[in-house]
């Protein structure tokens, strides 16, 4: 019963792996030195007592004594084997479940990061030093929910531009889904709370948010009601999000189309709008310097803009929800970083196009 | 109530909207660029019952509450409820059966 080859055997302490080369030596009693105790004065006189027993107890059995002792050892060797296993596999349970505990709090460490900085951002612990004021375009307003929300999309677009960094960053090295899922889940989010942010806003005064006076100038060039156009956006991502299967293809693609089928529908919404309203402020005579009898049914049409906004911004929010349901989530973290460099890019079009030097004409 | 009950069945898809509510005129253009054909209640062209269906309309959980759409006498919802119903391929399914030569 010698089993000397190298076996990898837990120790009990640790739940750590041992190379048991010269560990595995079996007494003749069959003890095992590792996982027993040494046998008490009790079970060795027992054991010589077993010895010296006549063997004949009218028992099929072996014809020996020594046979018998050998049978009485052999079990008492695999009642220990049978021990040793169990306690290995107990052991390999142990160890399995702390791996997994790290993991899970490792996941928790980076969530808990990503909700301390959104809490920080959000209590204006971070100064806009640093912000672009060309960014922040056309700003000169005593409106305090618009001066509000000028400083918080300032800081916005600040902690922007920090996750996209972090989304490149990720994806450049070998991070698994799980932790991607989080910057995923967070670039989500801070998407939803723009247009949060934005539904407020409209109502302290819709037309600078309509407008686009917030946005830099190249961005306010590509506007749509107030943000960005969920078709366009997705045509400017199908390129990055490669390679897509056939299934997802036919998703995004379908996506699309409903996409500029609402936002058609919105369009000619807007319209009306905006022809009712120029009616309105048009109404009663002109050129008699009494302006805004009608003021009352004019606030009534300001309010109809600020529900055209609210619209706009749940058209993207559905598109951005729908692109994650399509994507996996490499394929989604991709999707959000060249949605953010995009936008960026626009960003950065306009503070180079407003800081150039301008030709003597 | 009943108006609103009765109405919804009589007509495939109905939306109940307002003459001067521009995101009402946007929902139906959605529907007409879908090709269907809905039928459309403005509440203010019912003086008598108008209210009380706009009232109605608002405890039967619709979020506008104006437009509110229905199919097959069944209240989908507003504004929201539908962009998010086409967005996600439910819409079109949904109008089907009520418009044989739908794209």
């Amino acid at each position: 019963m010698n089993s000397t080859s190298a076996r990898f055997v837990p120790s009990k302490r640790m739940g750590i792996c041992e190379p048991m080369h010269q560990m595995a030596m079996w007494d003749f009693k069959g003890n095992n030195f590792l996982e027993t105790s040494p046998p008490s004065m009790f079970e060795i006189e027992t054991n010589l007592d077993n010895l010296s027993e006549d063997t004949s107890h009218g028992t099929v059995g072996p014809s020996s004594k020594y046979d018998q002792e050998a049978s009485k050892s052999d079990d008492k060797v695999r009642r220990r084997l049978a021990q040793n296993r169990e306690a290995a596999r107990k052991s390999r349970l142990r160890k399995k479940a702390y791996v997994q505990q790290l993991e899970s709090s490792k996941l928790r460490l980076i969530q808990l990061e990503q909700e301390l900085h959104r809490t920080r951002l959000q209590q204006g612990q971070y100064v806009g030093g640093g912000i672009d004021t060309s960014q922040l375009g056309y700003s000169e307003t005593t409106n305090p929910g618009i001066a509000t929300f000028e400083m918080e999309y300032g800081q916005w677009v600040e902690e922007q531009n920090r996750q996209i960094s972090e989304l490149r960053s990720a994806l450049n090295s070998d991070m698994g889904d799980m932790e991607l899922h989080i910057f995923v889940d967070c670039g989500m989010r801070h998407y939803s709370d723009l247009f949060t942010m934005k539904a407020t806003a409209a109502k302290a005064d819709v037309f600078h948010i309509i407008s686009g006076m917030w946005k830099t100038s190249a961005e306010r060039f590509f506007l749509w009601i107030a943000g960005f156009r969920p078709s366009e956006l997705l045509k400017i991502l199908m390129p990055n999000l490669e390679p897509l299967t056939e299934q997802q293809r036919l998703d995004v693609s379908n996506l699309r189309q409903s996409c500029q089928q609402a936002e058609d529908a919105l369009s000619q919404g807007m319209e009306k709008l905006h022809y009712i309203l120029a009616e309105t402020i048009a109404e009663g005579q002109l050129g008699e310097g009494n302006y805004l009898h009608q003021i009352g049914s004019t606030i009534d049409k300001f309010e109809a803009l600020a529900r055209f906004v609210v619209q706009a911004d749940h058209l993207r929010q559905e598109t951005l929800q729908q692109i994650y349901r399509i994507l996996s989530t490499r394929q989604a973290a991709q999707g959000l970083l060249a949605m953010g460099e995009y936008l960026q890019r626009l960003r950065t079009l306009s503070s180079c196009w407003s800081s150039r030097p301008t030709e003597q004409t | 109530m009943e108006k609103v009950v009765k109405l919804a069945s009589e007509n495939g898809i109905l939306i109940f909207s307002k003459s001067t509510c521009c995101l009402c005129y946007a929902v139906q253009m959605l529907f007409k660029e879908l090709g269907a054909n809905p039928s459309i209640y403005e509440i203010d062209h019912d003086p008598a019952e108008g209210k009380d269906i706009e009232k109605a309309l608002m405890r039967m959980g619709c979020s506008g509450p104006l437009p509110a759409v229905f199919v097959s006498g069944k209240l989908v919802g507003s504004t929201n409820e539908v962009m998010s119903l086409h967005l996600s391929g439910s819409l079109i399914p949904l109008l089907k059966p009520y418009q044989p030569n739908m794209s």
